[in-house]
């Protein structure tokens, strides 16, 4: 078995090279991650809040949104928001006269994604909002801060060292998760990957390649992570 | 001799948490220029006493006003007392300045920003203004040169004089200091002890709780002894310390030397 038994012009970002088909494969798992992840932070800031400070009625709706959410497996989730939501949604349209409406992949994909996404970073915020000191909040209250300041100058930034490590882990998670949209047909990195390797039969090949690129990814993240979790804990001494 | 304002003015005041009563009708007036050590037992309610004053407790009955003006209350429809007006209480805590027996410095933001947060975000001072005045309170408690630092790097004593530069940067009509060298080291006490004294000079009015029986009788004008939740006895600091009337208080001063 030599080397030269693998074709790596079948990598060639021009056809009949499919490397450019699997780059922006990656571009649209990167995309799906990026929005999946932010409305999933929204979610998560307005859900760990509303757990902690809301009614009893935001309480139990919160409850019941991660309970279910985290109860289900992510694919059946998929499978159901997207197909399921689709539907509702072209039938919602149609009893309004507007007719069916195109829903586009990328934004099914990040919705999907968010509402996962957003159960779990509601946890992680909730953990970390417990987590700061309540002298730090005290204090901000005794200087006469409303509580919607104390929020965003004291509670959020003091809470984001303990955060970070869960929501990385989020991230990352987030990231692979993408790869779950390939049964719904959209053409992210593992889809497009399938159609290369069927095409081509360089199965090893394409899933390597794949694999590489879910890799680089992750390191770049790892990188930016790390970048973002020094500035976060700057405060903190070395102790 | 001419009466002065009121600066804060407690009248009245209750505070149950459940069925356990803390303070037992407590009135107390502090005059502008006024320094009143609140002295007494650990239990003997002195610190939620002070918190009450800015609302951070709420009193189960009984009344605050700051300046001569009134907290509003309302029932809270459990048996308790609400602000009725929370931007009311928002502008009153404004201008007290609070000191906490755990500094309670924001840990993410340096010295300086800690100093500036409430003028700036709170009262509105321009920064450039707010930057000029907190680095001039800062050099005043000796901690212009950590004006960039982040409060975990410091010394309790050094943590503690930045807490009392904050309270200081708000402009405060009075200030509150809980307790405020309880949690330092030993050796630490002094510095901080020499900055409320300083303060105290210049006429300040502080309502101040502490353990310090020998700080409280060379500064404050004015001594309170709480017991059980209720004012045992009161007067000025010659009066309370060389001739206290009340048994309690004989037995507390003498305990605590």
């Amino acid at each position: 078995m030599a080397a030269d038994m693998i074709n790596w012009g079948l990598l060639a970002l021009e056809p009949p090279g499919w490397g450019g088909v699997l780059l922006a494969g990656l571009m649209n798992s990167i995309k799906i991650a990026l929005g999946g992840y932010s409305l999933g932070l929204v979610l998560g800031t307005g859900g760990a809040f509303g757990k902690l400070y809301g009614g009893p009625v935001v309480r139990d709706l919160m409850e019941v949104y991660t309970t279910l959410v985290r109860a289900v497996p992510e694919l059946v989730l998929i499978l159901l928001l997207y197909y399921a939501g689709t539907d509702l949604l072209n039938r919602a349209s149609a009893a309004l006269g507007f007719g069916s409406i195109d829903i586009s992949g990328l934004a099914a994909g990040i919705f999907v994604i968010g509402v996962v996404q957003g159960a779990y970073s509601t946890e992680v915020l909730r953990g970390a909002i417990l987590a700061v000191p309540g002298g730090q909040i005290e204090a901000a209250r005794a200087f006469g801060m409303s509580p919607l300041m104390i929020m965003r100058r004291v509670t959020m930034p003091a809470m984001l060292p303990h955060a970070l490590p869960g929501l990385s882990n989020l991230w990352l998670i987030c990231t692979k998760d993408t790869a779950l949209l390939a049964v719904v047909g959209f053409s992210e990195l593992t889809l497009v990957t399938r159609q290369a390797a069927g095409t081509t039969k360089a199965y090893m090949l394409f899933f390597c390649a794949a694999g590489a690129l879910y890799l680089l990814l992750t390191l770049v993240s790892s990188l930016v992570i790390r970048l973002i979790e020094a500035r976060a804990r700057r405060g903190w001494s070395a102790r | 001799m001419t009466e002065r304002a009121e600066a804060i003015a407690v009248r009245d005041l209750h505070k149950r948490f459940g069925a356990l009563e803390v303070l037992k009708g407590i009135s107390l007036t502090a005059r502008e220029g006024e320094v009143i050590a609140i002295i007494g037992g650990s239990g003997s309610g002195k610190s939620t006493f002070l918190r009450c004053i800015n609302m951070l407790e709420v009193p189960s009955s009984g009344s605050v006003a700051i300046h001569g003006e009134e907290i509003a209350l309302r029932a809270d429809g459990h048996g308790g007392l609400a602000p009725s007006d929370r931007r009311q209480v928002q502008r009153l805590r404004a201008r007290l300045g609070m000191v906490f027996q755990s500094f309670n410095l924001w840990q993410h933001m340096t010295i300086i920003q800690n100093v500036i947060e409430a003028p700036v975000h709170v009262l509105g001072v321009p920064k450039a203004e707010a930057v000029a005045r907190g680095e001039a309170l800062l050099r005043r408690v000796g901690l212009f040169d950590k004006r960039d630092v982040y409060p975990a790097f410091l010394s309790g004593g050094q943590q503690q004089r930045a807490a009392i530069a904050r309270a200081l940067a708000i402009q405060p009509h009075a200030m509150l200091f809980d307790e405020p060298t309880s949690a330092l080291d030993p050796e630490l006490v002094g510095e901080v002890l020499g900055v409320i004294g300083d303060l105290a000079k210049e006429q300040r009015t502080m309502i101040l709780v502490t353990h310090e029986m020998k700080f409280a009788r060379n500064v404050a004008s004015h001594i309170v002894f709480l017991a059980h939740g209720v004012i045992e006895e009161q007067g000025p600091p010659e009066q309370i310390f060389g001739d206290p009337k009340s048994e309690l208080l004989r037995k507390f001063i003498s305990s605590s030397h």
